[in-house]
Formats: structure tokens, sequence, C-alpha cells
């Protein structure tokens, strides 16, 4: 127990009834992430990493163990808006432009107009959009909308963002281009950063702590500290220490792989 | 310019050659009838003798089109609106009560397609009743509605309305329920990562998800309430509006009135669709949901 610890799972499972029996989503996970971490969670379809996530943001209950975010029960943790939530796809409401739908979170807290609008200026700023405010959704390239999905989880300062696979469905240049992006935005901002990804590189490149996992029935294969500069430059990738880090997370998906 | 061509060329192609067709009916059906009478009378015909009698008949099995055309030239334009004879005057008594029903019946679909989609209970309770509502024939269910109505002293325009709405409500609730139930589970769920209250998801994200889904059964309701007015018009004795024209026009074989009633019908279906369509196109133009 350590009191920066902004999330602690303990001893976490998760099973789902499902026709063919349980599924074991999540089993016997123990995990501490710090104030200010970059973690990524990787591992093959299955492994519950989504599913981490998602208890995590108390959008699905564990069926046994412990897990406390922010010091306090998921639950208690969502009411408190502590933590913004970007989704496979940007989910953006297609009837709002960028900014309204960026300000969404803020007008349901019920904060004040102009406020309001400050934030969303300053988030749009922040994730490169600004100008875009009075666009459509469809009017906007997959990539500047799932930007916007990021600004809309930033716009209320929560100090723990959860991401899944939020770049999954762009092309390899956009997905460089805001690997690069977040990574910027984590160093300014010093937020909390879950990530669930399947891409070896993206995980390496971008965290400081890489869980890797491992599915049938979903858990927790190895947990790798990164010790990457800070400064992280694209070209990073070429790197000894980088393709060390990267072998190491290929060999632990392998092994649950063979195991599982 | 060239989009507004591009469309009318298709759909003037197609009523000419409707129009055309319906000539070669009017003089096929016609002309038994009209060669027994040049029979009985015993004079010598030609083909062309046949076309225009077949053509100018006054109480033909089937008029011709620039027949009905007079016809509701005359009953327009050259009538007092006042008049009796009015077509202007009949069309109207039709659309108020059209509109008047499709308003109470899309009010009536929104409410419960709310209700519905907010209740399990009334999910579960109303729907059967709402699709059993429309196997039943108007026809047969029309006249009761105004006689029971009647005996509680609830006459004119509403009980007329009300088989409108007894169409119209139901495309409505359908829809609606479609609608509100369209936003996907991701969105819920980011929703509900905001904590929001059951109204606030219910005014920020279902009912603005419904509104295409709302426009497209208020077509379908708009022409539902039409046939509904004028099925009300006719097994109640109504002395005005299209279907009672529908109705004297066929006591009398005054086929031509009857065709005429028709085709101003089936225009005003055409007007009040389109109405609905360009309300429809701008309402969404206007949300962003439409390019």
């Amino acid at each position: 127990m350590n009191d920066k610890d902004v999330i602690q799972a303990k001893d976490l499972c998760l099973t789902f009834t499902s026709n063919d029996g349980p599924v074991h989503a999540l089993k016997n996970v123990d995990l501490n992430i710090a104030k200010g971490d970059f973690v990524s969670f990787i591992g093959p379809s299955g492994c519950g990493k989504t599913t981490l996530l998602r208890v995590i943001a108390d959008l699905e209950n564990p069926t046994s163990g412990s897990i406390i975010v922010n010091g306090m029960t998921p639950e208690a943790a969502r009411l408190n808006r502590a933590y913004g939530y970007v989704f496979q796809a940007p989910a953006l409401l297609p009837w709002r432009t960028i900014e309204r739908n960026v300000g969404l979170p803020l007008e349901v807290m019920g904060m004040a107009r102009t406020e309001a609008n400050e934030r969303v200026g300053h988030t749009l700023e922040l994730v490169g959009l600004g100008g875009f405010g009075r666009k459509f959704p469809w009017q906007l390239s997959g990539g500047m909308q799932q930007r916007a999905s990021i600004a809309r989880a930033l716009s209320f300062d929560a100090d723990l963002l959860l991401m899944d696979e939020p770049f999954g469905a762009l092309d390899e240049i956009v997905r460089d281009h805001l690997n690069e992006a977040l990574l910027q935005l984590w160093k300014k901002t010093g937020k909390t950063i879950c990530f669930v990804t399947h891409s070896i590189p993206e995980a390496v490149y971008l965290s400081n702590k890489i869980v890797v996992m491992s599915p049938r029935p979903g858990r927790v294969t190895d947990i790798i500290e990164s010790d990457l500069p800070a400064d992280r430059p694209l070209n990073i990738r070429e790197s000894k220490r980088f393709l060390e880090i990267a072998q190491r997370v290929r060999l632990g998906l392998r092994e649950g792989h063979s195991d599982g | 310019m060239n989009g507004f061509f591009d469309r009318l060329v298709p759909i003037a192609t197609i009523v000419a050659a409707l129009i055309a067709i319906w000539y070669g009916f009017a003089v096929y059906l016609n002309s038994p009838w009209q060669i027994d009478r040049y029979e009985k009378a015993g004079v010598e015909w030609t083909m062309r003798d046949l076309a225009r009698d077949t053509m100018s008949h006054e109480r033909a099995i089937l008029p011709a089109p620039h027949q009905i055309a007079v016809e509701i030239w005359k009953t327009t334009v050259e009538k007092k609106i006042t008049s009796k004879r009015s077509l202007v005057y009949h069309a109207s008594i039709t659309l108020s009560s059209t509109l008047l029903g499709f308003i109470i019946g899309t009010i009536l679909g929104i409410v419960l397609a709310v209700s519905i989609v907010e209740n399990r209970a009334m999910d579960k309770s109303l729907m059967p009743w709402i699709i059993t509502s429309q196997t039943i024939p108007i026809l047969a269910i029309a006249p009761m509605i105004i006689v029971v109505l009647n005996a509680v002293g609830v006459s004119g325009l509403l009980p007329k309305a009300l088989i409108s709405t007894y169409l119209s409500f139901f495309p409505v609730a359908v829809g609606m329920v479609k609608g509100l139930r369209s936003p996907d589970l991701m969105l819920i769920d980011l929703m509900r990562t905001y904590k929001v209250s059951r109204l606030q998801l219910f005014w920020k994200l279902r009912l603005p998800a419904s509104v295409p889904f709302l426009f497209t059964s208020m077509k379908v309701a708009i022409a539902a309430s039409l046939v509904g007015a004028i099925v009300g018009e006719l097994p109640t004795g109504a002395v005005a509006g299209l279907g009672a024209r529908l109705l004297a026009g066929s006591y009398y074989g005054q086929t031509i009135q009857i065709w005429s009633a028709l085709i101003v019908a089936a225009f005003m279906a055409a007007a009040l669709v389109s109405i609905v369509s360009i309300a429809s196109h701008y309402t969404l133009r206007r949300m962003g949901l439409q390019s």
C-alpha cells in the first residue's frame, strides 16, 4: 500500500457467465499504478485488458477481490468524476459540433457557460484542434475525431485518463503523430494514463510501465518498468534499449500464449 | 438547376407514360357501351368517332384524364370556396381533420414510445396492444368511434380526427421506440462515466438520436392520417370532405367526380409528405446530421 498509488487492485477476479459456462475474464490480478504513471496494458484479444479498464471505470463489476481508485471504490471514483475515458471509436455525438461535444461532460456537470467555453477552447488547443470547434464530427478526419474525443476526456481535468485502444482504427502515420502528441500531453499535464493496446511498439514507445496480459483466464503475466528517457523522439524506436524492452514484451506475450 | 432537371425528367417520363396508358384504357373500357349505343342509333362510326366519344362521356366507366382535369379546374378555380360544390372546400374539411389527427397521433406516438423505452412494465404491456390495434380494419372501427363519441357528446371535427390518429400514432410510436433505442452501448457507457441522470441521458442522448427516426415515421404517419380522414368520412354519412365527395359520386355514378376527388387527395398527400420532408431536411441539416 502506497499513498501515491492511484489504482490498487488486489486478487481481482471477474467471471462472466455465458451459455458455454463461466468465462474468466480476469483472474487474480494484482496491480499498483502510481500517480503520474503511463501504463500500457498489452495482450491478445480476450486477455481482459479492456475488461480491467472497464472495472477501473466502474463500467464492469468485479466478481471478487478488491480495487481502489483514487483511494475510493471505482463507483465513488466515477461519481466523483475522477477519470476521463477514451473509447476505441471517437464516440462523438453527430448532432453536436466539436466544441459542444468536448463541452458535453461540463454541461452534464452543470458548469457555468463562460467557464465551460474557456475550458473547451483551452482543451481543444491542447490536442491541436484549435479553430475546429465549430465543425461537426463528420467534417473531421478519423484522427481529428479521436483527438476531439481525447479533448472531451480531458475537459473536466480529471487526474486519471483511461484509454481503450484509442488509436486502433487509425492508420500508421496518424497513429505515430497522435502517439507523439499524447506523450507531450502527458508530460505537460502529469496525468496518470492507463492505455490499452495490442501494438508492442506503441506500448513501449508510450509507457513507463507495461502490463503484459494473457487470455483464458485473463491474467497479468509480466509487469515491465521501462527505463527509456522521458524525451522520446519517434526514432527512439530504433534504439537498442527500445528493442530490448520490446523483445521482453514479445516473450511475455508468447509465454502467456503457450501455456494458455 | 441541373439537379432539378435530373430529378424532373424521370418523374415527368413516368407521368407521361401513365397518362398515355390511362387514355388507352379509357377508350378500351368505355367502347363496348359506346359501340352498343352507335348500333342502337344505327349510325355509321369510325375509330376516330369512337375515340372522341369514349373520351367525352359524362358517366364513363373510366373518364379520360382531361375530363378529370377540367372537372378539377371547374370545382376549384371557378367555384367559390364557400360553395358546397367546391373541391377546395371539401379538401379543406378533410385537411383540417387530417392535420388535427396527425398532430394528436404524433404526440400520442411520442408519449407511448417514451414510456415504452423508459419503463420496462410499459414495454411488456403496451407493445403487443399497439401492434394488435393495427390489425383491426379501420373501416370497421371508424363508424364505432363516431357513434361512441357522439353518444358521449363529442361530435364534429374531433371524432374524424381520432380515426386519423388511430392510423398515424402507430408508425410514430414504432419509429420513435427504435430511435430512442438507437444510441449504441459505447455512447451510453460514455454518458455513464459522466454520472448522468436518467433525465440527462434522455435529453442529451436518446432524444436527439431519435429525431431522424421521428421524421421518417412522420412521413408515413401524415399519409396514413389523410387515409384515415377520408375513411372517416365514408361510413359516417358526412356531408362534406373528400370522402363525402367520393361517396356521393358513387351513389350517382359520377365517376368524374370520384376521380377528381381521388386525384385531389393524391396531390394533397404528396404535398403533405413533401412538407414533412422539407421540415426533416431543414431540421437534420441544422443538427449537422445531413451534409
